[in-house]
């Protein structure tokens, strides 16, 4: 076991862990609500996952195996130097297996191969507030979140359909939680909120510098608002995966000469991998 | 042909390694030593002791070394250490009363009991660059100094408070939340609301206060007093049960004077604006005293009218290392968000696309009326 030397397992205080597991489970308790906490300063910059590195610095032990995404590759920079703080400071296991995962770790994306329950997502969140740009001030969002006073969010989903013809969010699309708080999903495409409606993986999401934490309990009922005659729906492409030739997962597109040329290939690289890998043994066993 | 992004931990060690080289410069020209930094760069040390809020010259010389004298970037290391730190105790309130003296002005009265000290300042200096200094010949002037022993020096603002003529500083002994320990709640009282402004960037304070004396926010404020010097720090041992001082800082404290035209209940009077900084950041302390007057419009019942007044704006903004990180996470990968967007965006000019002709229609329609 890898651990820096003058820094605590997973680098937080054991006091101030304590202080975040129980804002957890204040947000197990109450789905989707935002629950302030006493967020530290961490040696990353705000915004770069400072939240969910202090949600998963609270949960972690020696037994997990973690696993960071961003963008839902694990190769990305800021993922790797998030693995890599954890290696260092708990010396636990690091994989870049969903399946393996017992934690994962995640910015703007949810794995395609579906989790389990016993395993958590945790989601880095730059602003918690679904109503930030509709109300800047935290105190009147707070009131409208205790009174459910939600109308102004289904007036701007209706102003995109009225100038539209359909609802214009892309990602960080607004959910309701268990029929109560209006909560964002942080800045996961639209295409991945679907994957939270009961998911039997325990979801927790933490906002480093704006000092909240929210959660999802397992088989929790996710809704995406949207209107009975313009139904959530989500992005679809055209082509399929140019690796593995995935015709379901979220596509990345990638520019390969300076004529503009195109291709499409998963944002899930263990899921591009696992699906390769399944190819290549069936392609062994119908050669044998 | 399309190779999936890997390398990233080989870049990101590489890019360590170009930081360090870039940071040490020519090897010809001899290493900055930290106590170089501390000794002869003490305003940068200053700034980065009251950002970070930790009182250690060679902690904040050596983070400014470590970020090639970027003063966020070390306001940032030296917050990440101070994270980590045990809390042992709680000082007793700094009664700057006490103060020895290194300088003291006021713009309020001419002459005052313990008299004005100008002290170090680059206030009548000519902004003549000295070659000298460019050809290291510096040969500093010994300065007169007067043995002459300290007089008390009251604060000017108690003197005002004598005729009644400036408010009742409200006095509260209840221990202040930390706010680095504690979320932050709307509306903030003052405790929070000053460790805030302690905290905040320099520049975004000075431009936010310069806005308020140039109209933007009702600020018609006179600099009382404004002292810097050593300070004793008193520690209550529980143990002892009685105070002992464990060592003494460099601070400079800033009261500003502000007009008030009085309310149904209060008669016109002053009313006060506090600042304070480690070390001698003046400018500090001074932008200090002018927001921290201007955010207390609402208590006052003056109207809010401007952001310099509204709470949730200014405090919300103020922390350079929360403002840099929310700024430089957009150098962060936002792949999928911005495929998501290309995706509606194409769809929304497709659709856009088909309705020309469809208006053109109607167009016709509207002409053949």
């Amino acid at each position: 076991m890898s651990q820096v030397d003058g820094y605590n397992f997973a680098y937080l205080d054991e006091q101030t862990k304590r202080m975040i597991r129980r804002a957890i489970l204040k947000a197990v308790a109450i789905p989707g609500y935002q629950v302030p906490f006493g967020g530290r300063e961490m040696p990353l910059p705000h915004g770069w996952g400072t939240g969910g590195m202090q949600v998963t610095a609270s949960v972690i032990g020696t037994e997990d195996r973690l696993k960071v995404i961003d963008q839902g590759a694990d190769d990305t920079t800021n993922a790797i130097s998030i693995r890599r703080f954890f290696a260092r400071t708990t010396g636990v296991e690091t994989t870049e297996k969903t399946a393996d995962a017992t934690l994962i770790q995640t910015r703007h994306r949810v794995p395609e191969r579906p989790l389990e329950n016993g395993q958590i997502l945790i989601y880095q969140v730059p602003v918690p507030e679904p109503l930030r740009f509709i109300e800047a001030r935290d105190s009147e969002t707070r009131k409208m979140h205790a009174l459910r006073e939600y109308g102004a969010m289904q007036v701007k989903l209706y102003e995109d359909v009225a100038r539209f013809g359909h609802i214009a969010t892309s990602y960080d699309y607004p959910v309701m939680v268990n029929g109560r708080y209006m909560m964002t999903p942080s800045p996961i495409p639209k295409f991945d909120n679907p994957k939270l409606d009961r998911m039997p993986a325990l979801q927790l999401f933490g906002a480093g510098f704006e000092k909240r934490i929210y959660a999802v309990p397992p088989y929790t009922e996710v809704k995406s608002l949207d209107f009975d005659d313009h139904p959530f729906e989500v992005q679809q492409w055209e082509g399929n995966c140019e690796i593995c030739g995935s015709d379901h997962s979220f596509l990345d597109e990638v520019i390969t000469d300076d004529a503009g040329s195109k291709m499409f290939v998963c944002s899930d690289t263990d899921y591009c991998r696992e699906r390769l890998e399944a190819q290549s043994a069936v392609a062994e066993e119908v050669a044998l | 042909m399309y190779v999936a992004v890997k390398g990233g931990e080989r870049a990101i060690d590489n890019a360590h390694a170009l930081l360090a080289e870039r940071r040490r410069g020519d090897r010809d020209i001899a290493e900055l030593s930290v106590a170089q930094i501390q000794n002869q760069l003490p305003l940068a040390v200053d700034r980065v002791m009251t950002e970070g809020s930790v009182y250690d010259p060679e902690l904040a010389a050596l983070a400014l070394k470590q970020a090639s004298g970027d003063a966020v970037e070390a306001i940032f290391l030296l917050r990440a250490y101070r994270t980590t730190l045990p809390r042992f105790g709680y000082s007793e309130p700094l009664d700057s009363e006490t103060m020895q003296i290194e300088r003291r002005i006021s713009g309020t009265f001419k002459d005052l009991p313990g008299g004005q000290t100008l002290g170090a300042t680059y206030d009548y200096t000519h902004r003549l660059l000295d070659f000298t200094l460019l050809a290291e010949g510096e040969q500093p002037t010994k300065p007169d100094t007067d043995e002459r022993p300290l007089e008390p020096c009251p604060r000017v603002l108690e003197l005002l408070n004598k005729e009644g003529l400036i408010e009742q500083s409200p006095k509260d002994d209840s221990r202040p939340r930390d706010i680095t320990r504690e979320p932050v709640d709307y509306p903030a009282e003052r405790a929070v609301r000053l460790q805030n402004l302690v905290r905040a960037d320099e520049g975004f304070l000075l431009s936010l206060s310069y806005a308020s004396m140039r109209g933007y926010g009702d600020s018609h404020p006179f600099a009382g007093e404004i002292r810097s010097g050593q300070v004793a720090i008193e520690l209550v041992p529980e143990e002892l049960g009685f105070p002992i001082v464990v060592g003494d800082i460099a601070m400079t404290e800033c009261e500003m004077v502000n007009q008030f035209h009085g309310s149904k209940t209060e008669p016109p009077q002053f009313t006060r604006g506090y600042g304070v900084s480690f070390g001698y950041n003046e400018r500090k302390a001074m932008t200090v005293a002018l927001m921290e007057r201007a955010l207390r419009a609402e208590e006052l019942g003056e109207a809010v009218n401007y952001p310099t007044q509204d709470q949730e704006f200014v405090l919300s903004h103020t922390d350079c290392v929360s403002a840099n990180g929310f700024v430089s996470h957009l150098k962060l990968p936002h792949y999928v968000d911005f495929q998501s967007e290309l995706e509606m965006i194409r769809r929304l000019r497709r659709e856009a696309g088909e309705q020309p002709a469809h208006s053109q229609a109607e167009q016709a329609g509207e002409a053949a009326v």
